[in-house]
């Protein structure tokens, strides 16, 4: 299929300061719009390879290419605007802010990113915001809603809609289905995947429950690529 | 940036409850603050307006401060007397212009009683250069008449024609009365907003017709001259207080200085009132700037419970600031964000704190006014209270960098994954 990756890690290694190595991967692609699972027990450094790969924590030794970028070798600022143009995130929970509206969360990065308004075209983004909340579900008379009175199914897609605005490569996310009941979380996985399907972005999710893997195209265990975890008691 | 703005004021006013109590503070604080600058720089500017064409005030020598104070002002101790006959040199001499006697001592309802003659009101001048004014009724000409200052009128409600007994000294205690030689308002003033307001003026001769009878502060026993006889007297004074001197030129100030220092007949004192004046002030000035001091320090405590509740409000925030990371926000907008609100908070608290000045500064002007005779400006800022708001913003803005910095190290090690 498509030979064009938009993660590369190779050799990575991370610490947090005063610990054992977290992460230690020798090999890892993810390509473009590929859809994949990676799932690990709790600890096991889903999170820290995130802000890995978000390039908020900076690898020890190794190489982590988004797009083809070197993270090591950008500078922080570059890294940042890296994250902001190519890479959408949603987390576990509490991933909006609270005083702004719905809207206002979703267009959050067409403020950081002039990369993304211009992938919009024609659309602005508050046209493209709306659009996405109502692919995903999200009845118009909540949009103007504080993101804190929304209830956490609405907020998690809310948050995927913002993941998604401005089609980038890449989205990520960090078990967002964790706090939805059984049949929401297959309601959202099924948007989430239909609207990256839709923008040709690639997922990367990750979750320790193994039962949402038939979603998805390939399934890792981050156990079997990270050797810091297999070699950890 | 124009984005991290509205985002910090959005943040802000989700937080409106609590932040609006620091910017309360620094608002209180604020004014404290100019409100002691602004005290300070109108009494200053209260008594240079006082004695603004006066050129030289001269008396008995003694201290320069309290002979003005006294003279001008009507404030402190007596001073010891002049002769009459010095005075009336001192007003031939070629390089006066003019020369006005002044003979205080007497009181009216704890408002200084001024006796005079018809110089006072030709020459006086005050505020910016300009002469008195009457306006009502006239100058007195006969021995029983006064004439009043503005606020004693309107204070104590008195008309033209209106009938009034000096107490014989001043002060608050119950003082002896010259009540068988009342006096009649015969004319009032026109409000100066100097001491000039609070004054009983009297002439020269009526001060010594109510004296006649009496000595050493008390009157004599079984002597009452009766007002109608008073005429038969000689009414001209022996001493005086103090002259208030204008001369022909201002240049001749020093010479003429000189020369009322070395005067013959009596050891006499002439004083500069500008260089009179700087002297007391240089005597306040340790009082001044402790006041100051600790107005600013009440500043740097506003501010630092500004810090104090932004960095506390940090722990809650930091899933907002991973959000704003997440989204692409560097650690430097964290930074920016951080330190736009303590600014905003800052700049807020010292609109509000210029606002509380004027509302107060109005609200207590007229008060200051008719209990001190302090006119307090109440209008935009003197480039002195601007330093010192600029002093407060710049201090604001580098106190509002400590949770600035604080948040900046957080989004670099909390990332975007925090942890409650
Ligand atoms: N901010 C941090 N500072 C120090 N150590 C951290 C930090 N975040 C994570 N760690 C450590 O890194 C290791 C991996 O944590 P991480 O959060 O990546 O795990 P995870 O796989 O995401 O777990 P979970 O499924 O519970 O979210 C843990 O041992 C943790 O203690
Ligand atoms: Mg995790």
């Amino acid at each position: 299929m498509s030979v064009n990756p938009v993660i590369v890690l190779a050799d990575l290694t991370y610490a947090w300061p005063g610990q054992a190595l977290c992460i230690d991967i020798p090999q890892f692609r993810l390509e473009a719009g590929e859809r994949v699972y990676l799932h690990g027990p709790s600890g096991s450094g889903k999170s820290t390879l995130l802000n890995l790969i978000g390039g908020v924590l900076v690898p020890r030794s190794g190489q982590a290419r988004v797009l083809g970028a070197e993270l090591g070798s950008l500078s922080s600022a570059a890294r940042d605007h890296l994250r902001a143009d190519h890479i959408g995130f949603i987390f576990q929970q509490f991933n909006l802010i609270p005083y702004l509206s719905a809207l206002d969360n979703v267009l959050l990065p067409c403020r950081f990113s002039a990369a993304r308004r211009r992938r919009l075209a024609r659309e602005s983004p508050r046209a493209a915001a709306q659009r996405l909340l109502q692919h995903l579900d999200l009845a118009p008379q909540l949009w103007q809603a504080d993101a804190s009175t929304l209830s956490v199914g609405q907020q998690q897609r809310v948050a995927a809609a913002r993941a998604l605005i401005g089609r980038p490569e890449i989205v990520v996310a960090d078990e967002p289905t964790s706090a939805l009941d059984e049949d929401r979380q297959t309601a959202f996985l099924e948007l989430l995947r239909r609207e990256c399907d839709a923008a040709g972005t690639a997922l990367l999710f990750v979750s320790h429950d193994r039962r949402l893997a038939t979603h998805f195209e390939r399934e890792l265990a981050l156990t079997d690529i990270n050797r810091a975890t297999r070699l950890a008691p | 940036m124009k984005y991290l703005i509205a985002l910090a004021a959005r943040s802000a006013w989700n937080r409106r409850a609590t932040l609006s109590l620091v910017v309360f503070s620094i608002a209180l604080s604020v004014t404290l603050l100019l409100g002691v600058e602004r005290l300070r720089n109108d009494v200053r500017e209260s008594f240079a307006q006082s004695v603004s064409g006066t050129d030289l005030v001269v008396g008995a020598r003694g201290s320069p401060l309290q002979l003005l104070l006294y003279t001008v002002f009507h404030m402190g101790e007596a001073s010891n007397n002049m002769d009459w006959s010095s005075a009336l040199k001192l007003a031939s001499h070629p390089l006066v212009e003019w020369m006005i006697p002044l003979s205080l001592g007497d009181s009216h309802h704890g408002y200084p009683v001024l006796a005079t003659d018809q110089r006072y009101f030709e020459h006086f001048l005050y505020g910016e250069r300009q002469p008195l004014r009457i306006v009502q009724g006239r100058r007195f000409q006969g021995i029983f008449e006064a004439v009043l200052g503005g606020e004693v009128a309107e204070n104590l409600g008195y008309k033209l024609g209106d009938h009034l007994i000096l107490s014989h000294g001043t002060g608050e205690m119950k003082l002896a009365e010259h009540a068988d030689k009342p006096f009649t308002v015969v004319g009032i003033l026109a409000r100066t907003g100097t001491p000039v307001d609070r004054t009983v003026h009297i002439g020269l001769a009526a001060m010594e017709a109510i004296h006649l009878d009496w000595q050493g502060g008390a009157p004599i026993p079984g002597m009452s001259i009766p007002e109608q006889y008073v005429t038969r007297f000689d009414l001209t004074p022996k001493t005086i207080t103090g002259v208030l001197l204008g001369l022909k030129s201002r240049a001749a100030v020093f010479r003429m200085q000189r020369t009322i220092n070395e005067f013959h007949d009596e050891p006499l004192m002439a004083v500069l009132p500008g260089v009179a004046l700087a002297q007391l002030w240089e005597l306040l000035r340790v009082g001044e700037q402790a006041l100051l001091a600790v107005s600013a320090l009440v500043v740097v405590v506003g501010l630092a419970g500004l810090v104090a509740v932004v960095l506390a409000g940090l722990n809650e925030r930091k899933r907002e600031l991973a959000i704003l990371r997440s989204v692409g926000a560097g650690p430097r907008h964290v930074l920016a964000l951080l330190t736009l609100e303590g600014l905003a908070l800052t700049l807020s608290g010292a609109v509000l704190g210029i606002a509380l000045l004027t509302v107060l500064s109005l609200g207590l002007a007229p008060w200051l006014e008719g209990h001190y005779g302090l006119t307090l400006h109440a209008g935009a800022l003197t480039p002195e209270e601007w330093q010192l708001l600029a002093w407060v913003i710049g201090v604001g803005c580098l106190a509002s960098l400590l949770p600035g910095l604080r948040a900046y190290r957080l989004s670099l090690s909390v990332g975007l994954t925090p942890r409650v």
